[in-house]
């Protein structure tokens, strides 16, 4: 039997008895990239957390490679969202993404010079090494968010989450996104990005999945990527884009 | 004066010194951790919330053993922050009200237990109000060696778990995706933060310890950008508090050591604030001025240039006035600091021209800046590459680009250094 990266059974969460994300089940196919889009509030960034088990789940179940998540951590890569911790830390760029190595640690041990030069080609691969020994408060937001990755690829896991890495960065810095999830890819790695820009769909993602409380579509881009379903998740609300939403629409039609 | 008390020989003073230090080390070391993790006032409330433990251990041994108090101190703080975390779960109550609602209402408690203590009848009970303000004078021997045991095994506590902390510290969502218990961290930090309080009761008193574990910490933050270095420092700043305070507060009569060690603490944090390299107020001011005097030069000596060059002329005669007029430069400050340096020469009464050295400098000036513009006008293409912001220059790898695409959109500066001595050769000629 074939194990997949990810299964997610009847996850279900809710705030105050509203549910936020309802019974969504997945599976995901080893080696693609994933987009989570759908419309503001659509629970998006708390399903992610929820199967990372950040927040709690009202029901569900969530598999990773065939065992249950709490067993498989260490398989599992995560960048959260830049926004969720404080900048001004007194920390280096470089001690940041040897955070990503410390699972593998343990208790009580530090890193040593192997990890160092293993978080220095992680850095090397988003394009930071010149900015390693940068306090990273000193750091532009789209470095930042490369920190956050070089962390995750520090991480050296075979599924990761992403969670908005592209909002907000400079042009420098999505290219360096970019490049990075094509080169996760090749590796055969399965990313779950939640992305925000519907432009950018078809582009970036193989796999997508349609979300607004409840899963919409899931599947490969094309054949997710459809009008009929994006006016399912975003209702009338697609057509106050404008110009751009109608594009994207068109596009859809012709996919 | 009587100085006879700094003699170091004296056994009492040596303890009460030493008791005072390791109570700054531990709660130096563990707030920096606490401020980072944003739990300062949780230490207040810890504090406050210890005062009727101490009591209630008084009142059921009838003895004053420093061990009996901590205990007491301890388990009072315990059921202080395990209220504080059911009233943020339980009720819409947000965690600052919760916290100074467990403070205000466990100190209230610790006032009338005190006061109930003070009316009973025996002579016993005197000293206890001491944990008001601190008494570290009234430290003894095994007190000390107490202190001792507790603060080594806070230390070694932090250093074993160092990555750990940091981790909680800094981002504990991401730490829980690593596998790691960060509740069970959290609940850790806590106790150990717990204990550091606990310990400077006696000499600092509930009411000002939180200071203890605030105060140091954020003095040893504008010294440094590494937490290793951050919490060592705050130890030691903590450290030398607790000694200056206990010192000082022998040169009266009953002086209370608790404002004392927060007072010396506050100097610290205040030479820090002041003089810290980098982060400290007189560096950033003097740092503020050097720039804003360097941006005002290398804008007029771009204005003069770029003036000239719309003239054609690298030795035009460029006035105040129309500098004002064009580039909105006003006062002559910059140009006669620029003047003074040989980069202009005075043409007539407030009009300046370029000098050889001037025409180079400005010239590179203007074309940095203009590669500045093509870069950020092309950044989309040309991102990959990591760009410093920052930094002054434009990114290395990218200039050959860069210029061809100044050229390309025609901004290459008119009037090059090269240019200039040709023209001088023709005026000669």
């Amino acid at each position: 039997m074939a194990e997949y990266p990810l299964e997610v059974r009847d996850l279900t969460v809710a705030y105050h008895r509203k549910p936020v994300v309802q019974s969504v089940n997945l599976t995901l196919p080893e080696g693609q990239l994933v987009g989570v889009v759908g419309p503001n509030g659509a629970g998006k960034s708390t399903m992610l957390k929820a199967i990372l088990g950040l927040v709690p789940a009202a029901a569900g179940e969530v598999r990773v490679f065939g065992r249950p998540y709490a067993a498989q951590r260490s398989l599992v890569g995560y960048v959260p969202q830049r926004g969720s911790v404080d900048w001004d830390f007194p920390t280096d760029a470089l001690d940041v993404v040897l955070m990503g190595r410390y699972g593998r640690l343990g208790w009580f041990r530090r890193p040593g010079a192997k990890d160092r030069e293993l978080a220095m080609e992680c850095l090397r691969q988003v394009g930071m090494a010149d900015f390693a020994n940068r306090q990273i408060s000193q750091l532009s937001g789209g470095q930042q968010q490369r920190v956050f990755l070089a962390r995750a690829l520090a991480q050296d896991a075979r599924l990761y989450f992403m969670d908005e890495p592209f909002a907000g960065v400079d042009a420098a810095t999505e290219k360096a996104i970019v490049s990075l999830l094509g080169a996760l890819k090749e590796r055969g790695k399965t990313v779950v990005v939640v992305h925000h820009d519907l432009q950018t769909v078809k582009e970036y993602f193989d796999w997508l999945v349609l979300l607004n409380m409840r899963l919409i579509a899931f599947g490969p881009t094309e054949e997710v990527f459809t009008a009929e379903n994006l006016q399912k998740a975003y209702g009338g609300r697609l057509t106050q884009f404008g110009a751009g939403a109608a594009a994207v629409l068109a596009a859809a039609k012709e996919a | 004066m009587d100085l006879s008390w700094l003699s170091v020989a004296d056994a009492n003073t040596r303890w009460v010194l030493t008791g005072a230090s390791l109570l700054g080390l531990s709660s130096g070391v563990l707030g920096s951790f606490a401020l980072l993790r944003r739990r300062s006032l949780m230490g207040d409330a810890l504090a406050h919330a210890a005062l009727p433990g101490v009591c209630i251990a008084f009142l059921l041994t009838g003895t004053k053993n420093l061990g009996l108090f901590l205990v007491g101190a301890a388990v009072a703080g315990l059921l202080g922050t395990m209220a504080i975390s059911a009233i943020t779960r339980y009720s819409k109550i947000k965690e600052d009200s919760a916290l100074g609602l467990v403070l205000t209402v466990f100190f209230g408690i610790g006032i009338m237990l005190l006061t109930v203590i003070q009316r009973m009848p025996g002579g016993n009970q005197s000293g206890l109000d001491k944990f008001l303000f601190g008494q570290a004078a009234a430290l003894v021997g095994s007190d000390v060696q107490l202190m001792t045991a507790i603060a080594a095994g806070l230390c070694l506590a932090v250093f074993l778990l160092f990555k750990e902390f940091k981790l909680l510290a800094f981002d504990p969502g991401f730490g829980a995706g690593l596998g790691l218990p960060m509740g069970i961290l959290d609940l850790l930090l806590n106790l150990l933060i717990l204990l550091a309080v606990v310990i400077g009761l006696q000499s600092v008193g509930v009411v000002l310890m939180a200071a203890m574990l605030i105060t140091p910490a954020v003095a040893a933050r504008y010294w440094t950008d590494r937490l290793a270095t951050m919490t060592v420092l705050a130890g030691l700043f903590g450290a030398a508090s607790g000694a200056l305070g206990t010192l000082l507060s022998q040169l009266g009569p009953r002086m209370p050591t608790g404002p004392l060690i927060v007072l010396a603490a506050t100097m610290v944090f205040l030479v820090s604030l002041f003089f810290a390299p980098r982060r400290g107020l007189v560096a950033r001011l003097v740092r503020f001025l050097r720039l804003k005097r360097q941006v005002a030069r290398e804008t007029a000596l771009r204005a003069v240039y770029e003036l000239a060059e719309g003239a054609g002329d690298p030795g035009a005669a460029i006035g105040l006035e129309e500098l004002r007029r064009r580039r909105g430069i006003t006062g002559g400050g910059a140009l006669e600091a620029l003047a003074r340096a040989g980069a202009l020469s005075p043409a007539a009464p407030g009009a300046w021209r370029l000098t050889a050295a001037g025409l180079a400098e400005a010239h590179r000036l203007v074309r940095e800046q203009r590669l500045w513009e093509v870069f950020l006008m092309h950044e989309g293409e040309l991102g990959g590459a990591a760009v410093d912001r920052d930094g002054a220059l434009v990114p290395a790898a990218l200039r050959a680009d860069l210029e061809r695409l100044l050229r390309l959109h025609g901004l290459e500066p008119a009037l090059s250094p090269r240019s200039a001595t040709h023209t001088a050769r023709g005026e000669g000629a």
